[in-house]
């Protein structure tokens, strides 16, 4: 356990560097000049040749790129995100006041994917061809097409225009006033959610019907154990695995939703900055925004990998 | 009443024969929602490729006199906020979504496949080095990457392909990978490679035909991500440039006008979830006659 353990760390801080150099090379792939990482575009005539030579200086943008990328990489490490282009602050200080609004949204949109989508899935599979189960796989077959920025104008449309039940947009710290922001995230959580919460329906329906066809759950039917002994002792929990991959997966959608889904209900969190930032070419923001993302999303991975062990010993990790 | 005689036909009735295209249509067409799906592809499809020959107006024809009407006779859904008819811009949206589903999915699928093949192929350090590059891509949310793809590339059709395409490889990668892993197993495999065949010929000629199965489901299911993925990035506003109608940028822009007139968010809206479904179900059909093993667990 503790080899696998230490095998999977690497793996995944491989993939945190390759992740880092794909982003710098994506900076540095900027159209026209990597200057524009430190100053902004509009501003570049005020500049005269000599300031720029200058400035391309000072940030070290004229060392060999392999120097550039490990100066940034250590920087990196210890915490040091680079400056704003535009505001010249230092990203981190943003990020913070950012990063909690997104965690906040993103962690309950998980929590409603989980308890709402796989007890559904599974009774769904249990029920087999009853009115609920074509119920439930319709739903989650939309729910997987629906673009979420357009679930999330029509519940504004129908909840905040039309029935005034719910406030339109924005948001509000639980800790100022923890039943607006309540009020105010219902529509978000669930439009970050729904692809999560389709997704593990139908991935917990299809594993649990796959596991309700086993050798060992026949026995456990003839037998003559009670529905609630097969289905909790035998069935669940091996048809846990998928469940769980599926659901460490759905992290990356709800994440990603963020960007969609800020901007429709006007969130102040990460997703909204990584697009503002991109459209004021303020690109040191986006370089930090898509490095905490992945980093989070390998986080989760690496997690549901190590969470197999506890839910089948069978793996012995070698 | 004759006594029949009692043969081993009459006893073991052998069931009917039929060919391996019967079959496949048999199972395909059996559900109702595959025949909706087909019936919806092969509307979007239509609209795609003729639109411009029953479009009542041309979609960028502004009238400032006719701003954000109602549906009426003249114009079937009404008009957007500089009066252009929100049917024909729709008619000309579904062109451009359909132009970024195959042209994205094209990228991901070449780039993808070779990727999967040659890291199943040769195993170890190219195995290693492809999967973990494809690692390290499907850490990115699928949308932020095509997001800052298009932001760098700087928007436009063609750079909403690439990024969109880009965005799909891993999946391509994984399967592939995966594929070749089990059939390179084989016998005929084997037999490919003792009677002298290439790498290349192997690869492309024994392998690759036999996992087309599980691809052609993967594509279908892919088509409408990737049409999601477009509608999203118009949507933000750094997809296809405006003027040009899609249908990510209606939802937009009718967007300030959802007081008065909700519908012209909504109805691009439902057309992009409409297609988006109808390629899903035609992919479960596929599946379910491509692989029976599968046959309605999913």
């Amino acid at each position: 356990m503790g080899a696998y353990i230490t095998r999977r760390l690497i793996q995944s801080l491989i993939v945190i560097i390759i992740v880092t150099i794909f982003v710098f090379i994506g900076m540095r792939m900027l159209p026209g000049d990597p200057i524009y990482l430190i100053i902004d575009r509009n501003q570049l005539r005020n500049y005269t040749q000599e300031q720029l030579q200058q400035l391309r200086h000072e940030a070290g943008l004229d060392k060999p790129v392999v120097t550039q990328y490990f100066e940034w990489i250590g920087g990196v490490f210890k915490g040091q995100l680079g400056q704003s282009i535009l505001s010249k602050r230092p990203i981190s200080i943003e990020l913070k006041k950012r990063i909690p609004v997104t965690a906040y949204i993103g962690i309950w949109a998980f929590i409603i994917s989980i308890i709402i989508g796989i007890p559904f899935g599974i009774i769904s599979a249990i029920r087999r061809g009853s009115w609920l189960d074509t119920i439930v796989t319709t739903l989650a077959n939309l729910g997987i097409t629906v673009p979420i920025f357009w679930l999330g104008i029509m519940l504004m449309w129908l909840f905040a225009v039309h029935w005034h039940v719910l406030p339109v947009s924005g948001y509000t710290s639980p800790f100022t006033d923890f039943w607006l922001s309540t009020r105010k995230l219902v529509m978000p959580v669930f439009c970050m959610a729904i692809f999560a919460i389709a997704g593990n329906a139908r991935l917990s329906r299809s594993s649990m019907l796959e596991v309700l066809r086993q050798d060992y759950v026949r026995t456990a039917w003839s037998k003559g154990l009670t529905e609630r002994a097969v289905i909790f002792k035998h069935a669940l929990k091996n048809s846990l695995i998928p469940i769980v991959t599926m659901a460490g997966m759905g992290i990356s959608g709800i994440i990603g939703g963020s960007v969609l889904i800020e901007q429709v209900f006007n969130i102040p969190g990460m997703g909204r900055l990584a697009v503002d930032s991109l459209f004021q070419h303020d690109y040191p923001y986006v370089q930090a925004i898509t490095l905490v993302m992945t980093a989070i999303i390998v986080a989760s991975n690496l997690l549901v990998d190590l969470s197999y062990g506890w839910l089948d010993p069978r793996i012995k990790y070698n | 009443m004759t006594q029949q005689a009692v043969t081993p036909d009459t006893i073991f009735e052998a069931p009917p024969r039929i060919g391996e295209t019967r079959r496949f249509l048999r199972v395909f067409l059996k559900r109702g929602l595959v025949i909706f799906g087909l019936v919806i592809l092969f509307i979007f499809v239509v609209t795609s490729l003729f639109g411009p020959l029953f479009a009542p107006y041309h979609p960028n024809a502004t009238n400032l006199s006719e701003t954000l009407l109602k549906p009426n006779s003249q114009h079937l859904l009404g008009t957007d906020y500089i009066g252009r008819d929100t049917l024909s811009r729709l008619i000309y949206g579904a062109r451009m979504s359909l132009m970024v589903g195959v042209v994205a999915l094209g990228i991901a699928a070449v780039i993808g496949i070779t990727a999967g093949m040659l890291a199943g192929y040769y195993g170890s350090w190219v195995n290693a080095v492809i999967m973990r590059i494809v690692d390290a891509l499907m850490a990115f949310p699928m949308i932020l990457l095509a997001l800052i793809l298009a932001g760098l590339l700087g928007g436009g059709l063609k750079n909403v392909m690439i990024a969109i395409g880009v965005a799909l490889i891993p999946a391509y990668a994984r399967l592939m990978c995966g594929q070749v892993l089990s059939i390179k197993e084989n016998d005929y495999v084997m037999a490919g490679r003792s009677m002298g065949s290439s790498n290349w010929r192997v690869m492309f000629r024994h392998i690759l035909p036999n996992s087309f199965p599980p691809l052609i489901v993967l594509v279908t299911m892919q088509i409408g991500g990737a049409i999601l993925a477009e509608a999203g990035l118009s949507y933000l506003g750094i997809g296809i440039s405006p003027p040009t109608a899609t249908w990510g940028a209606m939802v937009s822009d009718g967007f300030p006008y959802l007081l008065t007139n909700p519908l012209l968010s909504f109805v691009p809206g439902l057309a992009i979830m409409l297609v988006v479904f109808a390629f899903n179900m035609v992919g479960d059909g596929l599946r379910d006659a491509l692989d029976p093993r599968l046959r309605g667990t999913l």
